[in-house]
C-alpha cells in the first residue's frame, strides 16, 4: 500500500484534518471512515492504493482500535453498501470513489451487515433506518441471534439465490437468477442429452435437457450455482420432461426476467442439506411446510413426482389478472410518460430519501451534528426499530450507511471528535 | 401477488357439455392436387377415377364433390391401381410388392358435439396379399410384381412378375391359385429353337385380356415375345416373336389385332390369325418420331372410332437428342397428329370411351392424363382437341403459393361478378360418377391465394371441391420481360412480383395486394375492360433515418404505357414503399378509404380516395443493422456461418489427434486467450442459447400486424377511428385517426395516441379490438349497412394483443393489462397464427361463442375464450417439422381452416362441431354396401407423411370428437388450476417485497395519471 505522502499513521492525523476537499489533487482519494459514532478523514493515493491488509491495518490504527476484528463496508455510487474484504473489492472501492470514499467499520462480532443491491435505499424506503447497527446501543434492541452464524454474502448484488431448499430433494437445486438491473448476459446454453433415472424397474434412460456451456463473465457463471452438465428439471415450476430442447429454450427465454430453474447438479458434492425452513437469511422460503427433506437424496425421480406441493405452488397460472413481474411500458403520445419503470424507480427513491431525510432532520436538528455524531444515529435506531421488525419479514436486518450519506454534505469540514 | 386463488375450471360439467357442443377437431378434406402421384385408374362403369400417391394414399374422384380417400398402412408408393368395375372395390399394388384390396363401405352414423351427422361412405382396406418369393431363392426380385390384370369376370387377378412368371389370384379373397402359375420355362418350351438362344424372356411387361374371348390373355415379355395364353386350357394359343424390347400392349377392340410399343420409340401392329401358331413379323412397324434414335413409348392406347381411322395415343417416343427431356403425349388419328408437351412427367393416362360389348367402336370422348403436377383432360369430341378445365384437382401450385386469405360469406353480388370474369364453364366433365349428397353451401366462401409469379387466384372454397373461379395477374402493372406459358410454371420471372399479403373488402369490392418489392396495389372490381394508367405514389418509410443504405432488391418499374386490364379486379393505384422491402402486413378499411401497410422498416397509412399518404412511421431500432442494410447483409452472416462451419470441420479433424497440452509459458497467455476465444466460437450442433430478447435484436422493426378499429383511444367517452401496428420487438403503436366525412377538402390525419412496449419484447403477431361485450368489432360497412350486430359502444373496449409468447388483453382507453395468458412460459410453444372465430353450438341453434385460436410452432391449436383468455381445448394439428404448413395456415370466421400439406394441397380442417365441410357422397354399386361396424372399424391408420388423413376412420373420429376436449385439454395438467400467483407461499424474498412495493407504486402512479388525464382535454392528450 502506498499511502499518500502526508498520511502516516497516528501522528499525521491532525494535519490532514484541516484539509478541505477542494484542494485535493485528482490522484488522491479522500477517505472518510466511520466506526461507531466516530469519523476519521484521511487521503489515499488513487493509483497504487495498496493491498487490503495494509488498508485494514491503517484503519485500525487511524481509529485507535488495534486488535479489534473489523468488517469493512463502503458506500458505492449507487448508494449501496458493499463490503471490502479483499484486494479486488478494495481496488474497486478506491477507483469508484468520487470524490469521497466512505468507509463504514463494524465489529465482526456484531450483527453481520447485509450487503445487497439497494441495501441502502431499501432501508430508506420504509424498512426502517436500522442500517448499520450502532454497536454500543443497537445491540440491546437486537433480539438474540440464533446460534447459527450465517456467513457473509459473497457478491455485491443479489443476482441469484437458491430457493426452496427445504422442499426439494437434496440432489436437486432450485436457482433463481435475477436478470434485472445487470447488464450481464444470462450467459448459458442448453443441450439435449440422456438422463439416467433409477426406477423400481431398474435403470432407465430418458431424454433430458442439460446445461451445455456457461459464458465466461455471464450471470449464470458468476453465480456458481449452475454448472455444465447440470440437468434441467423444471423451468419456473414447470416440468420439462417430455419437452423438446426448443420448447425448453422458449420457456426459459420467456421467463428470462425472473428465471427459476430446478437443476440436478452434475456435481452432487456441494449440495445444501435441508435444515427445516431456516436456510439462509435472505432466501428462506416461508411456510410451505412440506416434507421434502424426508426424501431420499438418491432417488433421482423428477421433482414433480417427489414433490407435488412444490410443483403446484410454484407453477404459475397462465391467465391472471394481477400484475406480476412484467409491466409493459405504455407511452402516451404527449411525451408525458405515465409509467416508465426506471424513472419511477429513481423518483421514488428520491421521495423516500427525502422522507427519511426529513425524519432524520427532525432529530438531527435538535442535536447539532458538530457536537456528536453518535447521538442521532442512536435516536434513529430506536425510532425505526419497530418498523424494521414489522416490515422486514425475513428477519434479516438491513443495514445502512444512510445517516452518514445524508449528512455527509453538512459534515464537510467538520472536525472529527477524537 | 399475495392472493391465494385456486380456480378449478375443468370440472364444471355444464361448461364441459357446452365445450363439446362447440369444439370438435376434424381434418375434413384435402383440396388441390395430390402430392407426388404415382398411379392412375378409371372405372368406366362407375365413372370414377383413382389416383395413388408415393406416400401410399389412394384417392377416388367422381363428380365434383365426390371424393374418397384411403391410406395404406405403409408409406410406400402406389405403383398400380385396378378397379373392380362397378363394385366399388379396387386393387392397389405398392412399391413393397404387396397387393391390397380396398372397398367402399358405408360408415356408421356418428355424433359430433351432440349432433348426429349423416353416415358417409368411406374407403377401407379389406385385405392384402404379398406374393411369396420362390423357395430357396434369396433374391426376391423374381417375384416382384410388374403388372396386374383383372379379368373381366372380376374373379381372377393375373400378376406378372419380374422373373417372367404369371401368377393367378382368386378374388376377392386374394388367394394364390397354387400350381397354376405360368412360369417362363413353360413358355420357352413352346418356342422355336432359334428364338430361345438360351436367354430368359425378361420380366412380364404387359398383360391384356382378349376383348372378345374371356379367359384368353396376351402376355408380353420384356425381350419382345408376346404370347396368347388360354387360361381354361392352360395352353399357348399363339406366339408373336417380337425382337424389339417391349414396353406395352393394347388390343384392338375386335381382338383381331393388337399393338405393341417398344423401347426404341416405335410401335408395331400384330394381326392375330388362327393358322400358324408362330407369327414372325408384325403387320406394320412404325417409329413415329424417327429416324433418329427415339425414347421408348412407355404406354400406347388404340381406340377405334365411328369415323373410320382409329385413334392412337401414346406417351414418349420423342427423338432422344432434341426432345428427349420433354414430357409428351401424342394423339394421332388419320392425318391429325397432336403432340401434347407437358411441363411435368406423364405418369399415366386413360381414355374415356364406351365399354359396352355391343358397341362396335370405342368412340373415345376424352383422354385423361395424370402428370406429376397436374391432371389434364383433353376433349376428343371437339375438333382441335381442346383441354377441359378441371373443376377439382387444380394445381394450386402452378406458381408457388406465397400467401393465402380466406373471405367467408361472400355477398352474392361480388360472387357473381367475380364468376363472370372467368369464361370457364364446367359444363362437361367426363368423370362424373357418384352423387354429391352434401347440402349446398349456405354461404359462398372465397379462398384467395397469392403466388410467386404475382398472380392472385380466387377459389370457390364453399364445398369439397376447390374450384378455380378467377385469376388476377399483377405482373401487367409492372415492366417485366415476358409472360409465362402453360399452367404449371415452376419458375417465376421475377421474384419481386411475389404476392405477400392480400386483403379484400367484400362489400366495396376493393382488393389490396402487396408484394415482395414493397408494392401495394389497390384494385377495384370492374366489368368492363379498361386501358387506364395506374397512378403511382411513393411512401418513404425511413423518414430520413440517418445511416441507412438499402442493399436489397430494387423496386419494380411500373409500366409506362396504360396497360389493357381485362374485366375483373383492375389496379387503380400503386403505393410503392421505399425502401422496397417485402410488405409484411396490410390492412384495408374501405369505409374510411384507408389502407395501411408495413415492411421491415416501418409502416404507412394511405388515403386512396384523396390519393395522399397520411402517415409514415419508421420502426427501425438504431442498432438494428440487419434491417438497416437490407436482406443482402445476410450474406455476411452466411459468410460468418461458413467460416464457423469450416472451423468446426477443422476442429473435428484435429480432435482425433491428441492436442498438445498448453504449457504455461509466459508468452502463451495470448495463445491461451485465443484458444479460449476459439472454444467459445465452437458451437455444438444442438445447443441453444438462453438470453432474454433485447431491444436491438435483429429485424426488430418488422411490422407484423396492422389493424383498424373504431374505438376509444383518446378517452372513455369519445370513440373514433384508430390504427394499431405491432412490430417484431414487441412494440405496439396506436394512432388516433381523424377521418373527415365525405368532403374532399379536408384530409385524413393520424396522431400517435399510445405506444406500448411489451416487456417481454416478443414479436406482436396479432392485434384485435374487442367491444364492450368482448366481441370483435364488425368489419367495415357491416355496422353501417346493418349487416352485423352493432358493436357495444356503451361500455369500455379492450384490445387483445397476441405476441409470440403471450396473449394479453388491455383495457381502453387507459391501456392497462386486464387478462393475460403466458403461453410460452408454460407450454414452451410460440404463437404462430392467431384468429378470432365464432363457433356455433352444434345443438343449440342460436348459441355461439367467440373463441381465440392460436396455432403454435409445435403445430397444435390452442383455443381460448375471450376476453378471459381461459384455455378451452388443445388439438394437435400439424407436425411441428412442417414449418410451411404452419406458416400457411389460414382460419375462416366460422372455425374452419386451411393449411398446405404439400406445395399443391390444402388440408381443410374444422374446429367447430357445427360447421364442417367434408365429402358426403354416394355411389351406385353392383353390390350391397356393407357397413363398417364401429367395433371392428379401421383403427387409426398411420399417416403417410403425417399429412394425410383417412376418411374412413369415423369410429376414431367419433371417439376423438367426444373425448378430445377432456383428453387433450391442458386442464388436466396442474398448470390450469394453479394460479399465476407465483409461489405466493413458497418463497417470500426481499426481492418479492420490493416487487410488491413497486407494483403498489405503479398503482399509485396509475391513479395519479388517471386523475391527471381526467383533468386534461382530449385535444391535449392526443397531440
Amino acid at each position: 500500500m502506498i499511502l499518500s505522502a502526508v498520511l502516516q499513521p497516528d501522528n499525521t492525523m491532525s494535519r490532514h484534518q484541516q484539509r478541505t476537499p477542494f484542494k485535493l489533487p485528482q490522484n488522491v482519494v479522500e477517505v472518510k471512515s466511520k466506526f461507531d459514532a466516530e469519523y476519521r478523514r484521511f487521503a489515499l493515493k488513487r493509483s497504487g492504493a495498496g493491498s487490503f491488509q495494509e488498508f485494514y491495518r491503517l484503519l485500525q490504527s487511524v481509529h485507535h482500535i488495534p486488535g479489534t476484528d473489523l468488517m469493512l463496508g463502503y458506500a458505492d455510487i449507487h448508494g449501496d453498501l458493499l463490503p471490502i474484504n479483499n484486494d479486488d473489492n478494495f481496488q474497486k472501492a478506491v477507483s469508484s470513489a468520487n470524490p469521497l470514499l466512505r468507509i463504514i467499520l463494524t465489529r465482526k462480532e456484531d450483527e453481520p451487515i447485509v450487503f445487497a443491491t439497494n441495501s441502502l435505499q431499501r432501508r430508506k424506503k420504509g424498512l426502517g433506518l436500522t442500517g448499520l447497527r450502532p454497536n454500543a446501543s443497537g445491540s440491546t434492541h437486537q433480539k438474540n441471534k440464533p446460534g447459527l452464524m450465517i456467513g457473509l454474502p459473497q457478491d455485491f448484488r443479489q443476482i441469484s439465490s437458491i430457493i426452496d431448499v427445504d422442499i426439494l430433494p437434496e440432489s436437486h437445486r432450485r436457482v433463481r437468477l435475477h436478470k434485472h438491473g445487470t447488464r450481464k448476459p444470462l450467459g448459458f446454453y442448453i443441450r439435449d442429452g440422456v438422463s439416467v433415472r433409477v426406477t423400481p424397474q431398474g435403470v432407465e434412460k430418458v431424454p433430458g435437457v442439460f446445461i451445455s456451456r456457461l459464458v465466461r463473465g455471464g450471470l449464470a457463471e458468476s453465480t456458481g450455482l449452475l454448472g455444465v452438465n447440470d440437468e434441467i428439471l423444471e423451468v419456473n415450476g414447470i416440468d420439462v420432461a417430455g419437452k423438446s430442447l426448443d420448447q425448453v429454450t422458449d420457456m426459459m427465454v420467456a421467463n428470462s426476467h425472473n428465471l427459476i430453474v430446478t437443476v440436478k447438479p452434475a456435481n452432487q458434492r456441494n449440495n445444501v442439506l435441508p435444515r427445516g425452513s431456516k436456510v439462509s437469511a435472505g432466501n428462506a422460503s416461508l411456510g410451505s411446510g412440506s416434507t421434502g427433506s424426508a426424501l431420499s437424496c438418491d432417488s433421482p425421480s423428477p421433482v414433480s413426482h417427489s414433490n407435488p406441493i412444490t410443483a403446484s405452488d410454484s407453477i404459475a397460472e397462465g391467465y391472471s389478472e394481477e400484475e406480476d413481474d412484467d409491466g409493459d411500458l405504455i407511452i402516451e403520445n404527449d411525451n408525458l410518460s405515465t409509467y416508465i419503470p426506471h424513472n419511477l424507480h429513481s423518483s421514488n427513491n428520491g421521495n423516500y430519501s427525502r422522507d427519511s431525510l426529513g425524519r432524520l432532520g427532525s432529530v438531527a436538528s435538535s442535536a447539532p451534528l458538530a457536537h456528536s455524531a453518535s447521538m442521532p444515529s442512536s435516536f434513529v435506531t430506536s425510532t425505526s426499530d419497530t418498523s424494521m421488525t414489522t416490515v422486514n419479514q425475513n428477519g434479516s436486518p438491513a443495514h445502512t450507511a444512510s445517516s452518514s450519506s445524508q449528512e455527509s454534505m453538512r459534515e464537510d469540514g467538520n472536525s472529527i471528535t477524537l | 401477488m399475495m392472493k391465494f386463488r385456486f380456480r378449478r375450471q375443468g370440472n364444471d360439467p355444464q361448461r364441459e357439455k357446452i365445450k363439446q357442443e362447440l369444439f370438435a377437431f376434424n381434418k375434413t378434406v384435402e383440396h388441390g392436387f395430390p402430392h407426388q402421384p404415382s398411379s392412375l385408374a378409371f372405372d368406366p362403369r362407375l365413372q370414377i377415377m383413382a389416383i395413388g400417391t408415393k406416400s401410399g394414399a389412394v384417392k377416388i374422384y367422381g363428380a365434383p364433390g365426390v371424393e374418397f380417400t384411403g391410406l395404406h398402412k405403409d408409406t410406400a408408393a402406389v405403383t398400380q391401381i385396378q378397379f373392380l368395375p362397378a363394385q366399388g372395390r379396387l386393387l392397389s399394388l405398392l412399391d413393397d410388392n404387396s397387393i391390397h384390396l380396398w372397398e367402399l363401405v358405408g360408415g356408421a352414423p356418428r355424433e359430433v358435439g351432440g349432433a348426429r351427422r349423416e353416415p358417409t361412405v368411406g374407403l377401407q382396406e379389406v385385405r392384402s396379399y404379398c406374393l411369396p418369393g420362390r423357395p430357396g431363392i434369396e433374391n426376391c426380385s423374381t417375384s416382384r410384381v410388374t403388372v396386374l390384370l383383372l379379368l373381366g369376370s372380376c374373379d381372377l387377378l393375373c400378376v406378372g412378375t419380374e422373373g417372367g412368371g404369371v401368377h393367378f389370384l382368386d378374388l376377392p379373397r386374394l388367394s394364390l391359385r397354387e400350381n397354376q402359375s405360368l412360369l417362363q420355362d413353360q413358355v420357352i418350351q413352346s418356342l422355336p429353337d432359334d428364338y430361345r438362344c438360351g436367354k430368359s424372356l425378361g420380366p412380364v411387361e404387359s398383360l391384356q385380356e382378349h376383348p372378345q374371348q374371356p379367359g384368353v390373355i396376351l402376355i408380353g415379355y420384356s425381350r419382345g415375345l408376346v404370347v396368347l395364353w388360354d387360361l381354361s386350357t392352360r395352353h399357348v394359343d399363339h406366339v408373336f416373336l417380337g425382337k424389339q424390347q417391349l414396353e406395352s400392349l393394347v388390343w384392338e377392340r375386335s381382338g383381331k389385332s393388337f399393338v405393341s410399343s417398344h423401347n426404341d420409340g416405335g410401335y408395331s401392329v400384330w394381326a392375330v390369325t388362327s393358322g400358324n401358331p408362330y407369327t414372325q413379323q408384325p403387320v406394320s412397324s412404325t417409329i413415329p418420331y424417327g429416324p433418329f434414335p427415339c425414347k421408348a413409348i412407355s404406354k400406347i392406347l388404340l381406340r377405334t372410332t365411328v369415323s373410320g381411322a382409329p385413334m392412337l395415343l401414346y406417351s414418349g417416343g420423342m427423338p432422344r437428342a432434341s426432345y428427349g427431356d420433354r414430357h409428351c403425349l401424342t394423339v394421332q388419328q388419320d392425318k391429325e397428329h397432336v403432340t401434347l408437351d407437358f411441363t411435368s412427367r406423364v405418369i399415366d393416362f386413360f381414355t374415356i370411351h364406351s365399354v359396352e360389348r355391343e358397341q362396335e367402336f370405342d368412340e373415345p370422348s376424352a383422354v385423361v392424363v395424370l402428370l406429376d403436377e397436374e391432371l389434364v383432360v383433353v376433349d376428343l369430341h371437339t375438333p382441335g382437341w381442346p383441354t377441359l378445365p378441371t373443376p377439382y384437382l387444380a394445381p394450386l401450385h402452378s406458381s408457388a403459393i406465397t400467401c393465402s386469405c380466406h373471405v367467408s360469406s361472400v355477398p352474392p353480388k361480388l360472387w357473381d361478378r367475380v364468376g363472370q370474369c372467368l369464361n370457364q364453364m364446367y359444363l362437361f366433365w367426363p368423370i362424373c360418377g357418384g352423387k354429391n349428397l352434401a347440402p349446398s353451401a349456405k354461404q359462398q366462401e372465397l379462398l384467395l391465394t397469392g403466388h410467386e409469379d404475382g398472380t392472385v387466384r380466387f377459389w370457390d372454397a364453399s364445398g369439397v371441391a376447390l374450384t378455380p373461379i378467377y385469376k388476377l395477374s399483377t405482373a401487367g402493372v409492372f415492366h417485366t420481360d415476358c409472360d409465362p406459358v402453360g399452367c404449371f410454371d415452376p419458375y417465376s420471372d421475377d421474384p419481386r412480383l411475389g404476392i405477400q399479403k392480400i386483403t379484400l373488402c367484400k362489400y366495396s369490392n376493393k382488393l389490396v395486394v402487396a408484394g415482395t418489392a414493397g408494392q401495394v396495389l389497390i384494385l377495384a372490381l370492374s366489368d368492363e375492360r379498361s386501358d387506364h394508367q395506374v397512378e403511382v405514389s411513393v411512401v418513404d418509410l425511413l423518414q430520413d433515418r440517418e445511416g441507412f443504405t438499402w442493399k436489397g432488391h430494387g423496386r419494380l418499374d411500373p409500366r409506362a404505357r396504360p396497360g389493357p386490364f381485362p374485366p375483373g379486379f383492375q389496379p387503380q393505384l400503386l403505393v410503392q414503399c421505399m425502401p422496397p422491402a417485402s410488405v409484411t402486413a396490410v390492412t384495408l378499411h374501405a369505409e374510411w378509404h384507408l389502407v395501411a401497410f408495413g415492411t421491415s422498416h416501418g409502416f404507412g397509412l394511405f388515403d386512396y380516395q384523396r390519393r395522399s399518404a397520411v402517415l409514415a412511421r419508421c420502426t427501425l431500432h438504431p442498432n438494428d443493422s440487419l434491417a438497416m442494410e437490407g436482406p443482402l447483409s445476410r450474406v455476411k452472416s452466411l459468410k460468418k456461418s461458413l467460416r464457423q462451419s469450416f472451423r468446426r470441420i477443422r476442429k473435428s479433424r484435429v480432435s482425433g489427434k491428441k492436442r498438445p497440452v498448453p504449457t504455461t509459458m509466459p508468452t502463451s497467455k495470448v495463445q491461451e486467450a485465443n484458444a479460449a476465444l476459439a472454444e467459445q466460437e465452437d458451437v455444438a450442433p444442438v445447443q441453444r442459447r438462453i438470453e432474454p430478447r433485447s431491444a436491438d435484436d435483429s429485424l426488430s422493426g418488422v411490422v407484423r400486424c396492422l389493424c383498424f378499429a373504431d374505438t376509444f383511444l383518446r378517452d372513455g367517452t369519445h370513440h373514433g377511428p384508430t390504427l394499431w401496428a405491432g412490430t417484431n420487438s414487441g412494440s405496439v403503436y396506436a394512432y388516433a385517426l381523424e377521418v373527415p366525412g365525405g368532403g374532399a377538402g379536408s384530409s385524413v390525419e393520424a396522431l400517435l395516441g399510445k405506444e406500448i412496449q411489451l416487456m417481454h419484447r416478443a414479436p406482436v403477431v396479432w392485434i384485435c379490438v374487442l367491444d364492450g361485450r368482448g366481441r370483435p368489432l364488425p368489419e367495415p360497412y357491416e355496422a353501417s349497412r346493418d349487416l352485423a350486430a352493432a358493436p357495444d359502444m356503451s361500455t369500455a373496449h379492450s384490445v387483445l394483443i397476441a405476441s409470440e409468447e403471450q396473449l394479453k388483453v388491455f383495457s381502453l382507453p387507459k391501456v392497462s393489462a386486464k387478462t393475460k395468458f403466458k403461453l410460452t412460459a408454460h407450454e414452451g410453444c410460440r404463437v404462430r397464427r392467431v384468429a378470432l372465430v365464432a363457433l356455433s353450438s352444434a345443438v343449440q341453434e342460436d348459441y355461439s361463442e367467440h373463441t381465440l385460436v392460436c396455432l403454435t410452432n409445435l403445430g397444435d391449436m390452442h383455443l381460448f375464450n375471450v376476453p378471459a383468455l381461459r384455455p378451452q381445448v388443445r388439438y394437435d394439428c400439424i407436425r411441428k417439422e412442417d414449418i410451411s404448413g404452419i406458416a400457411s395456415c389460414v382460419f375462416t370466421k366460422t372455425g374452419q381452416g386451411f393449411y398446405l400439406i404439400s406445395p399443391s394441397e390444402y388440408e381443410r380442417f374444422s374446429l367447430s362441431a357445427k360447421v364442417i365441410t367434408e365429402p358426403l357422397c354416394s355411389l351406385q354399386l353392383d353390390r350391397p354396401l356393407e357397413h363398417a361396424s364401429a367395433s371392428d372399424g379401421p383403427t387409426a391408420q398411420p399417416r403417410a407423411n403425417g399429412t394425410h388423413k383417412n376418411q374412413t376412420d369415423q369410429a376414431e373420429d367419433l371417439q376423438s370428437g367426444l373425448s378430445s376436449p377432456a383428453q387433450d385439454s391442458p386442464l388436466d395438467s396442474p398448470l390450469s388450476f394453479a394460479d399465476l400467483t407465483l409461489d405466493s407461499t413458497g418463497e417470500l424474498t426481499v426481492e418479492d417485497v420490493r416487487d410488491f412495493l413497486t407494483t403498489v407504486d405503479e398503482v399509485e402512479n396509475n391513479m395519479r395519471n388517471i386523475k391527471e388525464e381526467e383533468g386534461r382535454t382530449a385535444g391535449i392528450l392526443i397531440n
